[in-house]
């Protein structure tokens, strides 16, 4: 565990060399070639930290746990009762039981309250592990990434033809442009346009497919200036963070909307996983 | 692309209403629903303010004509917003350099919620670097904005600069309707004595920006 731990904090100080190589550059231009040389050395996915938590999450899936001392392992993610392979691909989707759209880790909620007894509002009240304290995953980020990693190699392909799937795509794309909070800001401020950085960050132009489906096929992903693994979920959540909202609840209707919307329209791109980002 | 497509169909004569009226056909259900989602998503609790998530009528025009309005609603968009411009009490709307190249550089902080709040004494700036050139010295700059760098070399320093200035960083919608970047003073995000710091940044001929 100390050589893993090690090896973390050594892609993390890796990470930080490459910014400040970056950023004392000559020039922008030169600082960005050094940003993405730097995120081609750490493309190599078995140097990928990520597996390591994917490993405990598939531990956590099939440990007995919660009230009801279960597992996961009957969970059905809309393939049936334990079919995990290929699951996320085929979401956000319409499930009856719940009559709702959900997405890979509001199901996993459904499931930890259904099965293992868990109470959903202590699930929801700390899903993110906090990179400023330089806490580890929590259990259900690790849970989700190792569900969502069994799509790896898969084409994003969420159904779209009951009503309810087609309003959430609907809804999302309407959530994309609102602009809300103290900074006006909506998802289309920074992604709706190419060529466009946060600092020297470059944005997703999520009006372009290719460039969306990059960004879709690639979380779960090793997010360096975490030192963790963060999931779609996280990424939504962290998003209206930096609008400055309120906490998006974990797996709530909204941030199902925003995947289905996102998913829809990178629909085809193959799950390339565990993806490495800043 | 969408701001494309609709100028150009302005351009070539080609009624612009009528893709926007088309859009607006179900937008209204759409959102009603969004709302309806949204009132599910964020729930009450420790440290959430839901205010924040209410729309005054420029967020809700530019959200629906995705930042694109027609004139006359582009035109209220800017009346309005001229209209809700607050001065620094001193009547100074150019302030002190050195501390506005602090607010200018400083992160946006302002964040709220139970899992990353702001910490106790975290001071609020502008983060004006995350999409504008500035200090020619700082290369880690964004460019969803134009360039800042030598501000005031390039535009002078009178007073109808300095209160362009200090009014475009208050309110760029009482210039721009929908304008990407935030009302920062109309926000609530950096007070008008902050603001009067930034435009001195950006105007005073000592200010490194301008060196």
């Amino acid at each position: 565990m100390n050589v893993i731990l090690e090896n973390v904090s050594r892609l993390k100080e890796i990470g930080l060399v490459g910014l400040i190589t970056a950023a004392v550059g000559a020039s922008p231009a030169m600082a960005e070639d050094a940003v993405s040389q730097h995120r081609a050395a750490l493309a190599d996915k078995d140097a990928n930290p990520a597996l390591l938590v994917i490993d405990q999450g598939e531990a956590l899936f099939k440990t007995k746990r919660g009230p009801k001392n279960a597992s996961l392992e009957k969970c059905d993610f809309g393939l049936g009762p334990g079919m995990i392979k290929g699951a996320t691909a085929k979401m956000p989707r319409y499930f009856a039981d719940t009559d709702r759209v959900q997405d890979t880790e509001s199901r996993l909620v459904t499931c930890m309250v259904s099965l293992q007894g868990f109470d959903e509002k202590t699930i929801k009240s700390k899903t993110f592990g906090d990179q400023r304290d330089n806490e580890g995953n929590t259990d259900i980020e690790a849970i989700a990434a190792y569900v969502q990693y069994q799509s790896n190699g898969m084409a994003i392909d969420p159904p779209s033809t009951h009503p309810k799937e087609k309003e959430a795509m609907q809804v999302g794309e309407n959530l994309f442009w609102r602009r809300n909070g103290p900074l006006d800001l909506a998802c289309g401020t920074c992604h709706a346009e190419g060529g466009k950085r946060v600092r020297l960050q470059p944005l997703l132009n999520a009006l372009d497919k290719k460039q969306l489906q990059d960004t879709m096929a690639s979380w779960p992903t090793y997010r360096i200036s975490h030192g963790m693994v963060r999931t779609i979920q996280h990424r939504m959540w962290d998003c209206g963070w930096a609008m400055k909202l309120p906490d998006l609840d974990y797996g709530s209707p909204a941030s199902v909307a925003l995947i289905s919307y996102l998913s829809n329209q990178a629909k085809g791109a193959v799950f390339d996983l565990p993806g490495m980002k800043r | 692309m969408f701001n494309k497509i609709t100028a150009l169909m302005m351009a070539t004569g080609f009624l612009a209403t009528g893709c926007i009226s088309a859009q607006n056909a179900n937008s209204s259900d759409i959102d009603s629903l969004a709302n309806k989602y949204l009132a599910q998503s964020y729930l009450p609790g420790p440290g959430q303010d839901l205010d924040r998530l209410k729309q005054d009528e420029t967020q809700k025009v530019c959200s629906k004509y995705r930042n694109n309005p027609p004139e006359k609603l582009a035109k209220e968009i800017l009346d309005r917003e001229q209209n809700n411009i607050k001065y620094p009490a001193s009547g100074k709307m150019m302030g002190d350099w050195k501390q506005g190249e602090k607010y200018f550089t400083a992160l946006f902080r302002g964040a709220i919620g139970s899992f990353e709040p702001d910490r106790p004494g975290m001071d609020r700036g502008g983060n004006c670097y995350a999409c504008h050139a500035g200090d020619r010295k700082e290369v880690a700059f964004g460019n969803m904005g134009p360039s800042l760098s030598e501000y005031g070399k390039l535009r002078g320093h009178d007073d109808a600069i300095v209160k362009y200035t200090y009014e475009k960083i208050y309110n760029p919608q009482a210039f721009v309707a929908c304008s990407n970047m935030p009302r920062l003073g109309h926000g609530g995000h950096l007070t008008p004595e902050k603001i009067a710091d930034i435009t001195a940044y950006l105007v005073s001929p000592e200010s490194p920006l301008n060196k």
